[in-house]
C-alpha cells in the first residue's frame, strides 16, 4: 500500500495536520504567525545544509530553525528594535543566505518549486516515519507543557505568580515550532507552513467557545484540508501545499458564514 | 523552612528599579499564616510593585524575598486577556491548577457569580469579572493570597460582602493575605498589619499605629486619620487615648 505515492502523501499529510492543529491554536493565541514565517523561511537554509552535508532534511531544518529562534531571543535582549523588525530581519536574511548558498551548490539539482510549495511525489516511507514519530513527540511534549503554556498565554503574571514557570514553557514551545516546521516542510513547502498552522486554527476560532473545542476543530479542519487538498492536487495536477492551504481557506470561509448566521439569530 | 513556621513570605529591604527609576525601595514586611497585611499609599507609591516582588514576578530585585509556599492565589490589579482566546469562566477557573468541580462551584457561589460559570469571559462586566478573579484565586485554597485592589468596579454592597469574605477566608483557610486597597475604612476593619508606602515604607504597624503616624496624616490628610479613630471607637468601645495605651 505504501508503494503508492498518493497513499504515502495522505498518511504524511494527515500526520502533519494532527500536529499543526493544536500548535496552530497557540500560534493564533500568542500572535506568533510572523514568528512562524521567520522560522519557515530560515528552513531553506536548513535544506541547503542538508544537501551540502548529506544530512536528513528534517533534522537539518530543525537545527537551523532552533538556532534562528535562539538568535532572535538574543537580539531581543541586546537591541531596542521592535519584535517584528527583528523577525523581518531574520526571515529575509536567512532566506537570502539560503538562496545564495543554493546558487553555489551547482552540483545538485534543486526543485525550488517543490521546496517552496511542497511536493507530494517526494514523500518517502522514511518521511512518513519522521512525521509520525516526530509528531508523536511534539504532541506529547505539548501535552506536558499545556498548563503553564496556556496559563501564560492568558496572562503571564498570573502564571508566574502561581508558580508555573512560563518562561520554560515558552522556550520549549519555540523548539516545538521549529520541530513542526521541520517535519512538514517537504509536504507543505516552506512558504505555506504558517498557513497550515494558522488557517485551520482561525477557522476553529470562529466556531468555538472554549479552548478545548478550538483545538479539536482546528485538528479536524486540518485533516479535512489535507484530504480535500491532496485529492484536488491529484485531480488537477497542482502543487500539494497550495492545494491544502486553499482547502483550508474554503473551510475558513464556510466558518464565517456560520458566524453571520449566529449574529442574525441573536438579532 | 524558616525558624518561624508561620511565615509565608518575607521581604528584606526589597526594591525594584525599572529604566533607572526606582519603583519602590527598601521594603521589609512579613506575611504570616492567618494574618492580613495591607499595603496602602497614593497612586504610584509602589503598592503593586511590592506585591509583584513578593510574588516573584520581578526577577532582578534589590534585597531579598523569602517565599515559603508555592500555593499562591493572585488577583492582579490590571489583567488584560486576549480575546483571540475563546475562554469561559469555567476554563479560567482551571487556569493554573486542576481543581475539582465542587471547589469551583463553591468559590463561584461564595463570590456570587455561580450563574456565570459557562459564560464567555469576554462578555462579563468589570465587577463580574473581578468576582471571577477572586473566585479563581480562592478556589485553589492557597496558603498565600495576594489581592491587588480586589473589589475595583464592584458595587458598594458587593464590596462589603467581598471584604467580609476575604476576612472569612483568612480565618477558615488560615492563609496569609497581602492586600492592596485604597478603601481606608475597609483596610482598618480587617487588617492585622498596615504598611503605608510612598516609594518606600513611610510607616507601618497596626491600623491604629499607622493612623496616628504624622507621615500618614500628611499623605492622606487629617480626615483619613479620623476615619480610623471612629472605627476603633465603634468596635472596641474604648477611647482613642486608651487605644494608644493598649497598643
Amino acid at each position: 500500500m505504501l508503494d503508492d505515492f498518493f497513499v504515502r502523501a495522505l498518511i504524511a499529510g494527515l500526520g502533519i495536520a494532527l500536529v499543526t492543529g493544536p500548535l496552530g491554536c497557540f500560534v493564533v493565541w500568542r500572535r506568533l504567525s510572523y514568528f512562524g514565517d521567520t522560522l519557515s523561511h530560515s528552513a531553506l537554509l536548513g535544506v541547503t545544509m542538508a544537501y551540502s552535508f548529506e544530512l536528513n532534511i528534517a533534522l537539518s531544518v530543525f537545527i537551523i530553525s532552533s538556532v534562528i529562534a535562539l538568535i532572535l531571543i538574543q537580539l531581543q535582549k541586546k537591541t531596542n528594535l521592535p519584535g517584528d523588525a527583528l523577525l523581518g530581519l531574520l526571515a529575509h536574511s536567512s532566506l537570502a543566505v539560503g538562496l545564495v548558498v543554493i546558487g553555489f551548490l551547482t552540483f545538485i539539482r534543486f526543485d525550488i518549486m517543490g521546496l517552496l510549495f511542497g511536493d507530494i511525489l517526494a514523500v518517502t516511507t522514511n518521511d512518513i516515519f519522521i512525521i509520525w514519530t516526530g509528531g508523536a513527540v511534539i504532541l506529547t511534549v505539548l501535552k506536558l507543557i499545556w498548563k503553564p503554556l496556556f496559563a501564560s498565554t492568558v496572562n503571564y503574571e498570573l502564571a508566574e505568580a502561581e508558580g508555573l514557570n512560563p518562561d520554560r514553557a515558552k522556550a520549549i514551545f519555540t523548539i516545538l515550532m521549529a520541530a513542526v516546521i521541520a517535519i512538514s516542510i517537504k509536504m507543505v513547502g516552506l512558504l505555506l507552513i504558517t498557513g497550515m498552522l494558522i488557517i485551520p486554527a482561525a477557522m476553529a476560532r470562529n466556531i468555538s467557545d472554549s479552548p478545548q473545542k478550538m483545538v479539536l476543530f482546528s485538528v479536524i479542519g486540518g485533516l479535512l484540508s489535507v484530504l480535500l487538498g491532496l485529492f484536488s492536487s491529484l485531480e488537477f495536477n497542482t502543487s500539494s501545499g497550495p492545494s491544502i492551504i486553499m482547502a483550508a481557506l474554503v473551510l475558513f470561509i464556510l466558518s464565517l458564514l456560520n458566524i453571520k448566521q449566529s449574529i442574525k439569530l441573536k438579532n | 523552612m524558616s525558624l518561624e513556621n508561620s511565615t509565608l513570605v518575607k521581604l528584606n529591604n526589597a526594591g525594584f528599579k525599572q529604566n533607572d527609576k526606582w519603583l519602590v525601595e527598601g521594603v521589609s514586611l512579613t506575611v504570616e499564616k492567618g494574618k492580613i497585611v495591607t499595603l496602602i499609599g497614593p497612586n504610584g507609591s509602589g503598592k503593586s510593585t511590592t506585591a509583584k516582588i513578593a510574588l516573584g514576578i520581578y526577577k532582578n530585585i534589590e534585597g531579598t524575598v523569602e517565599k515559603y509556599t508555592n500555593k499562591v492565589g493572585y488577583v492582579p490589579q490590571k489583567i488584560s486577556i486576549d480575546w483571540t482566546l475563546p475562554l469561559r469562566v469555567y476554563d479560567f477557573m482551571l487556569l493554573t491548577e486542576d481543581i475539582k468541580d465542587e471547589a469551583i462551584d463553591e468559590a463561584l457561589t461564595l463570590t456570587g457569580v455561580m450563574h456565570l460559570k459557562n459564560k464567555n469571559l469576554g462578555n462579563l462586566s468589570g465587577g463580574e469579572f473581578q468576582r471571577v478573579l477572586i473566585a479563581r484565586a480562592i478556589s485553589k485554597k492557597p496558603e498565600l493570597l495576594v489581592l491587588d485592589e480586589p473589589v475595583q468596579g464592584v458595587d458598594y454592597t458587593g464590596e462589603i460582602a467581598l471584604y467580609e469574605l476575604i476576612k472569612k477566608i483568612s480565618d477558615t483557610l488560615n492563609c496569609g493575605i497581602l492586600l492592596i486597597s485604597h478603601d481606608l475604612h475597609t483596610v482598618m476593619t480587617a487588617t492585622d498589619h498596615v504598611v503605608c508606602l510612598n516609594g518606600h515604607v513611610c510607616c507601618s504597624g497596626t491600623p491604629m499605629d499607622v493612623a496616628k503616624n504624622n507621615e500618614y496624616k500628611t499623605l492622606f490628610g487629617e480626615q483619613a486619620s479620623q476615619i480610623l479613630s471612629v472605627y476603633e471607637h465603634k468596635h472596641d468601645h474604648v477611647h482613642s487615648e486608651e487605644g494608644i495605651k493598649k497598643n
